[in-house]
């Protein structure tokens, strides 16, 4: 009974800052309301008693991330708004749409409907406190590989964080005109002594 | 829990065994990424040599020597496939050989990127750290024994592929199509990820030992789950490798990303995401193969049809090959979804002949860029075979090939696929196949026409002397190496493809259990 009480108000939190981000013009409006969707999923880590799960998800998602989002909309400036009534493709939009609420509505009928089958897992549940010991040693022994391995991704994330952000020396080679010659050109020249 | 208990217990804890020589092909290009950014960091910005460019060059080479050597000790030494690091890694003759084209498409991007950055004056090494980088993300790809580490190596792979898309920041387009390649990447690789929580939620485990395995021994009652997985899963890979209706980044970002990166893209990437989908849903999920083989179908026949259509009709030749980049992909999915064996021979071949096509074919296309990556339109080529002639007849055998010409890697690439095709039973895929092939041979030979017609009125400019002398394509020495070499291989493959062929008909992907 609680439980299923707690799951509804979380899930209207979620679904509600899950909608407020996309229909927000304000992107510190829409940033917030990802707080809420976070926060919400964080409260469903609780009630499923995933008590560490539940402190990273608010401690990175909703403090760290979140935050560092507000960093950039603030620095870049809120009034910089995009102008989304332009519809490149005509159709495009009721197109996607559609196709989109077919997508949800068969996700969700799946979800609904079908149950959780599979082997159950081979790690005993524990509680209380154990779970962080158990989330490190499985960490460290069944997804080492994979937890290698995402400091590899952190890696390509930095250089190529680097690369896209470092200043631009030179001037702009434009849209669809291509440059003829410009000036260092090499280019091999044939009878350079003609005249 | 205090500090001493934990310490205490961290020795009870087992560490998974490592085969370090398995990982030698990963670790070599990692380490190699890793020692590259120093060593950038070191150089002046401006090098007479481009020892970047040659220390990648000689990472991949490494790698690829490394893949030999445990290619050998494979054949050698029992147990012939293997996984290590607790399942994750799986050691087969199926990732060596895919870890090989995967190297040799970094060494012909990097040819080609050393010229193109002298040309366009761009800042140097982080073309090829990127490089470095994505290959190795495409190394766990074709590893990949878990759904997880596929994942991790997808977007390892994509997002150093993302930045490679932007690499010319003076130039708009290419910023575009960077922009354009990340946001839709980003959502397939939601997809992709939803998919794997769904399969996970199926069977209880993201290990593919573990999934094949409880899907063998169990019949559901239930499979809404798995199946909507396996769908998104589908959507994640036909995104990276540009399969219709998935397709819609590609033209914009083929056109837009510098050329070089566009050879490395259409090589590496492809192979990387076809390694994980032969793995996951062919040999994996090879119980349901009646509910993926019709999406398979679909997908292929789709994009065989659509990237030939398509193509035809383009103006600008960056353009062209997106579509026909379309059409290959469509080709090697009809491969894939025959399921058997000969298929898979059939996609590992046409990966290796294709890598090494579309490096001298981009190679060529780099060079006709000139200064700016713009003479990309169909008009500009019209005459080139005149002014360029050993350009222009490099690219037509490229193109020729490309097209399936007999005694080219082309040939024998869409034989496989159409031989495996039809020794599955799906004959009419056989049929759509060879329409297609039909469809754009017209496109690439339309290309080839243009090179070689429309010399008269040039000639009868040229025939005076104009007050602007004639200018040649300058053609840097990593771009000769890199033409010469697909060359050879294109004929080679083409005539002598035995070696090849009993290398990707021996290259299997295996499940073996972590253990054994």
């Amino acid at each position: 009974m609680v439980e299923s009480f707690v799951f509804a108000v979380a899930a209207v939190v979620i679904v509600a800052g899950a909608v407020g981000v996309l229909v927000n013009r304000n992107p510190v409006h829409a940033a917030l309301s990802l707080v809420a969707t976070l926060f919400g999923v964080a409260v469903l880590f609780v009630a499923l008693e995933a008590n560490f799960l539940a402190a990273v998800q608010v401690i990175v998602y909703a403090g760290a991330i979140v935050v560092l989002f507000l960093f950039v909309i603030m620095l870049l400036g809120v009034d910089q708004s995009e102008d989304l009534d332009v519809e490149p493709l005509i159709g495009q939009r009721p197109a996607a749409i559609a196709i989109g609420v077919v997508l949800i509505i068969g996700l969700t009928g799946v979800v609904l409907t079908s149950s959780l089958t599979g082997a159950p897992a081979a790690h005993e549940w524990v509680r209380d406190g154990a779970e962080v010991a158990q989330i490190g040693r499985l960490l460290f022994t069944d997804y080492v590989f994979a937890l290698e391995i995402t400091s590899l991704l952190l890696l390509v994330a930095v250089v190529g964080a680097v690369t896209l952000a470092r200043t631009i020396r030179g001037e702009t080679v434009d849209l669809d005109e291509p440059v003829p010659v410009l000036p260092g050109d090499p280019v091999d020249l044939i009878d350079e002594d003609v005249e | 829990m205090s500090v001493a208990s934990l310490l205490a217990a961290a020795d009870t804890v087992p560490a998974p065994d490592v085969e370090w020589s398995a990982l030698s092909p990963f670790l070599v290009v990692v380490v190699g990424a890793c020692l590259l950014l120093p060593i950038a960091g070191l150089l002046p910005r401006r090098t007479r040599v481009a020892w970047s460019a040659l220390f990648t060059i000689a990472v991949a080479l490494g790698a690829i020597g490394a893949s030999a050597w445990v290619w050998h000790d494979l054949s050698r030494v029992g147990p012939t496939e293997r996984t290590t690091v607790a399942g994750a890694y799986a050691v087969d003759k199926f990732s060596l050989f895919l870890i090989v084209v995967i190297c040799v498409g970094v060494i012909l991007a990097t040819l080609l990127t050393e010229g193109y950055l002298r040309r366009e004056d761009l800042p140097g090494a982080e073309a090829y750290l990127l490089y470095l980088a994505s290959a190795s993300g495409a190394i766990i790809m074709v590893t990949a024994a878990d759904l997880i580490v596929l994942f991790i190596g997808l977007e390892v792979l994509s997002i150093a592929a993302y930045v490679l898309a932007g690499l010319h920041r003076r130039r708009l387009r290419s910023g575009e199509a960077a922009l354009k390649y990340f946001v839709l990447g980003g959502f397939s690789s939601a997809f992709f990820l939803y998919g794997v929580a769904l399969i996970y939620g199926a069977t209880g485990t993201t290990n593919l030992v573990g999934i094949a395995e409880y899907l063998a021994t169990h019949r559901l009652l239930d499979e809404g789950l798995l199946l909507a997985g396996i769908g998104l899963l589908i959507v994640g890979f036909a995104f990276k490798v540009g399969g219709v209706p998935f397709h819609v980044w590609t033209p914009d970002v083929y056109q837009g990303s510098p050329s070089p990166v566009v050879a490395f893209m259409a090589s590496v990437v492809k192979a990387a995401a076809f390694a994980g989908m032969l793995r996951v849903v062919v040999v994996a999920l090879s119980t349901h193969r009646l509910d993926w083989q019709p999406i398979l179908y679909a997908i292929a026949v789709l994009s065989m049809i659509v990237g030939a259509v398509l193509a035809v009709v383009q103006s600008d030749v960056k353009r062209m090959l997106a579509y026909s980049s379309i059409n290959h992909a469509g080709f090697m999915l009809a491969a894939v979804s025959t399921g058997a064996d000969e298929g898979i021979a059939a996609v590992l071949f046409y990966l290796a002949a294709y890598t090494v096509l579309i490096g001298g074919t981009f190679g060529i296309v780099t060079l006709f860029g000139r200064r700016g990556d713009g003479h990309h339109d169909i008009d500009d080529y019209r005459g080139l075979a005149r002014r360029e002639p050993f350009l222009a007849l490099a690219l037509t055998i490229f193109l020729l090939a490309q097209a399936g010409t007999p005694l080219t890697a082309g040939f024998l690439a869409k034989f496989y696929v159409i031989q495996a095709v039809v020794d599955a039973g799906s004959w009419w895929l056989g049929l759509v196949a060879m329409l297609a092939a039909t469809i754009s041979a017209f496109l690439y030979l339309r290309i080839v026409l243009t090179m070689y017609a429309g010399v008269t009125d040039a000639d009868v400019e040229v025939a005076e002397p104009t007050a602007e002398p004639v200018r040649r394509i300058h053609v840097p020495l990593g771009a000769k190496v890199a033409i010469a070499a697909a060359l050879v291989l294109t004929i080679a493959i083409g005539v002598v493809p035995d070696p090849l062929t009993h290398a990707s008909r021996t290259a299997r992907p295996e499940l073996v259990a972590p253990g054994d």
